[in-house]
């Protein structure tokens, strides 16, 4: 027996962290991320669900006590957007160093100065370098399967995982969701294991100063450096692109759903034309390549599921056809491109082919964005010039 | 019952020799009676990037025997909060968490997660250990600074305000325990920190932790400092339990018996006071007077 709802993005967030028995949760309140922390709060107040609730006065003391309760041993949850991440930033480079297995979800907004509360993705690009696994979700049924299996990889390769949804569009739009029963939730995510080293009479300094080079500890051995960490971080957020898309694999047995791994594609199979787009966007760039269809051009949609780690051999594999790539992004790193365009165009500047390659950035700020306009502007960009450019400025 | 003399102290020392500490560190006397007070078998310490960073010692070695977590700078009061979630929700109820920052940990970028955490009633002991500047990036003005006090940021007009009054905006979170202790007092510093480990809740001890280098006086000086700030009122020794304020040990004597000591032989010994004038050692003088005679009425208020 299935049990499907008609949800909110939102909703499935705060019911993908109760079915997932989070231990700690800490949020502080943010358009368009707060029914999150409401639902969440009434589902510990009510008893439903069993944790812990800080209700802390910043995004900063957020990730702060998150982190924290992680290095003891909880499963911790928060959910932020916007401003409210960027006043995290300092906390998320300390989350992905600490090797916690925090999860939170970022519902998208556009960042002020001047104030939007609507959506683009400029918020959680901006964190890419921060050493999280980020995930980004078409549509409200990968929202909840995602933050599932996020918990499966952050608690295996204990890096923190970033679960990316678009704000209004996806977090505050119902649509059918298929929620999974605790049952099946429990024998796919097991309790988190122990941590080793918070018992009785252990002495440990966690996250101390470091040194460059390594350094013998008090048996003779050598201990790593501050590079020789780092690059682990580096190595295992590679690596655990298999660990994405076995933790998807796992889910599609058992749940019957698959969110696609690490990218997936639409109608990609004869394709001389893609477009490479994440989000509810790459959902929208499905319609868009419908449209071309019918005016004879055999387009097919690429959708990056995880933008970091970047999944670059499977997206040159997928690419290795087309003759022409255009991508459509809802950031733009300022002073040169989109974020996506550039990561992309070096991805496969190592690969055989080379389509021509065009990028746009669309919909900042809550502009609105039609799937005629996406077939309009791929259109031009497969018949005629390559262009890097801005689409709908009005003014 | 208070501890009579040193000698009933317990004798395990958790902070080993070999830490980086300056010689004759005030704080770090403060950590050793704490952590005596403590169980630090069942204690998880969080502290933010200061001094205690270097006393905890460089990976892979640690001269303290506790869990010590590391913190950015401005997380210490919500990462102890958040240990101490993570540990009610795994069942430790029987773990201490102990929040050790500096003044500028706690008096300024810390205030807003202390704050929170306070008003959130997290179950943790939190001590500032004040040694009335950023000692550990060079002895730069912070709002516990001193009026009168030459910092590496006040290097010409020494600093013109007032120490921020921390204790006034602690209290106003009405927690159920808050305290003020010197390292040279280490018998009613250790028997706050038992009574504070004792209570549940959030608990606020403020340890005025003198500073070698920072305010320049010899090594060997250090107790005598602590003394000094005690005797002539600069710092005052009492706790504030539910509410109910009382002067303790030698503040409680010096209540009783008179005050002996003057501001002036107080910055004398200190080169940081190199540059205070008279009018300047008056206009100090003057608040600490005030600031007594309200701490002597209100320990009889509640007597």
């Amino acid at each position: 027996m299935s049990d499907v709802r008609i949800i909110t993005a939102n909703s499935a967030a705060a019911l993908a962290a109760k079915l997932c028995r989070v231990q700690v949760v800490s949020a502080y309140p943010i358009t368009p991320q707060t029914p999150v922390t409401e639902e969440l709060a009434e589902l510990v107040e009510s008893g439903e669900l069993k944790a812990e609730y800080l209700t802390v006065e910043s995004e900063h003391s957020a990730m702060a006590s998150v982190v924290a309760a992680s290095q003891v041993g909880a499963r911790v949850f928060t959910a932020s957007s916007a401003n409210g991440l960027l006043y995290m930033h300092e906390m998320l480079h300390w989350a992905a160093g600490s090797r916690t297995p925090v999860v939170m979800a970022c519902v998208n907004r556009g960042v002020g100065a001047p104030w939007t509360i609507l959506n683009d993705q400029q918020d959680s690009i901006s964190q890419r370098d921060t050493g999280w696994i980020q995930l980004y979700c078409k549509n409200s049924q990968e929202v909840i399967d995602s933050i599932i299996q996020a918990y499966k990889i952050a608690e295996q390769v204990n890096i923190p995982v970033m679960v990316c949804y678009d704000g209004f569009i996806l977090s505050h739009t119902t649509t059918p969701v298929e929620i999974p029963s605790q049952q099946l939730v429990d024998s796919y995510l097991p309790p988190r294991p122990p941590v080793i080293g918070i018992s009785e009479y252990t002495h440990m300094n966690v996250n101390p100063l470091i040194l460059s080079d390594p350094r013998p500890d008090v048996d003779g051995k050598m201990a790593p450096g501050y590079m020789d960490i780092r690059y682990r971080l580096q190595q295992d957020l590679l690596s655990c692109l298999d660990v994405i898309k076995l933790a998807d694999r796992d889910f599609h047995e058992l749940f019957g759903r698959t969110c696609g791994g690490v990218c997936w594609g639409y109608k990609m199979t004869d394709a001389a034309h893609a477009i490479v787009s994440f989000g509810s966007l790459a959902s929208e760039c499905t319609l868009a390549a419908d449209l071309l269809r019918q005016r004879g051009l055999r387009v097919g949609v690429l959708g990056v599921r995880s933008y970091r780690p970047f999944p670059k051999d499977d997206l040159v594999k997928a690419l290795e056809a087309v003759e022409t790539v255009t991508i459509f992004e809802k950031d733009v790193s300022y002073g040169y491109e989109g974020a996506l365009a550039m990561d992309l165009k070096s991805a496969l500047y190592e690969s055989a082919n080379h389509p021509r390659f065009s990028s746009y950035v669309a919909g900042l700020g809550g502009r609105d964005v039609l799937p005629e306009t996406l077939a309009d502007e791929a259109y031009r960009a497969i018949t005629g010039e390559v262009k890097h450019a801005w689409i709908n400025i009005k003014n | 019952m208070a501890t009579s003399a040193a000698k009933l102290l317990p004798k395990e020392e958790f902070i080993l020799p070999g830490t980086r500490s300056c010689a004759a560190c005030g704080l770090m006397l403060t950590y050793r009676h704490a952590l005596k007070a403590l169980n630090p078998g069942k204690t998880i310490v969080a502290v933010p990037a200061s001094c205690m960073t270097v006393l905890h010692g460089v990976y892979p070695i640690t001269p303290v025997k506790v869990i010590c977590i590391n913190n950015p700078f401005g997380a210490t009061g919500a990462a102890a909060s958040g240990i101490a979630a993570g540990l009610k929700a795994l069942g430790h109820d029987d773990y201490t968490v102990l929040a050790f920052a500096g003044d500028g940990g706690t008096y300024d970028i810390g205030i807003q997660a202390l704050s929170g955490a306070l008003e959130r009633g997290a179950n943790f002991l939190y001590i500032c250990y004040d040694n009335e500047g950023y000692m550990n990036t060079g002895t730069q003005r912070s709002s516990a600074s001193p009026a009168g006090a030459i910092t590496s940021t006040t290097p010409i007009l020494a600093k013109l305000q007032h120490k921020k009054n921390m204790i006034g905006i602690i209290e106003a979170h009405r927690i159920p325990y808050i305290a003020t202790a010197s390292p040279a007092f280490p018998l009613d510093l250790f028997d706050k920190v038992r009574t504070a480990k004792s209570v549940h809740g959030s608990r606020y001890m403020e340890v005025h932790a003198p500073c070698p280098p920072g305010w320049g006086f010899p090594n060997k000086d250090l107790i005598k400092m602590g003394k000094l700030a005690i005797d002539s009122g600069i710092h005052v020794l009492y706790e504030i339990k539910d509410g109910v304020f009382k002067l303790t040990s030698r503040s409680l004597n010096l209540a009783e018996k008179g005050r002996k000591k003057s501001i002036a032989e107080y910055v004398k010994g200190q080169t940081r006071f190199r540059k205070i004038n008279q009018d300047q050692i008056d206009y100090l003088q003057h608040f600490v007077d005030e600031r007594w005679s309200e701490f002597v009425q209100r320990h009889h208020r509640t007597d």
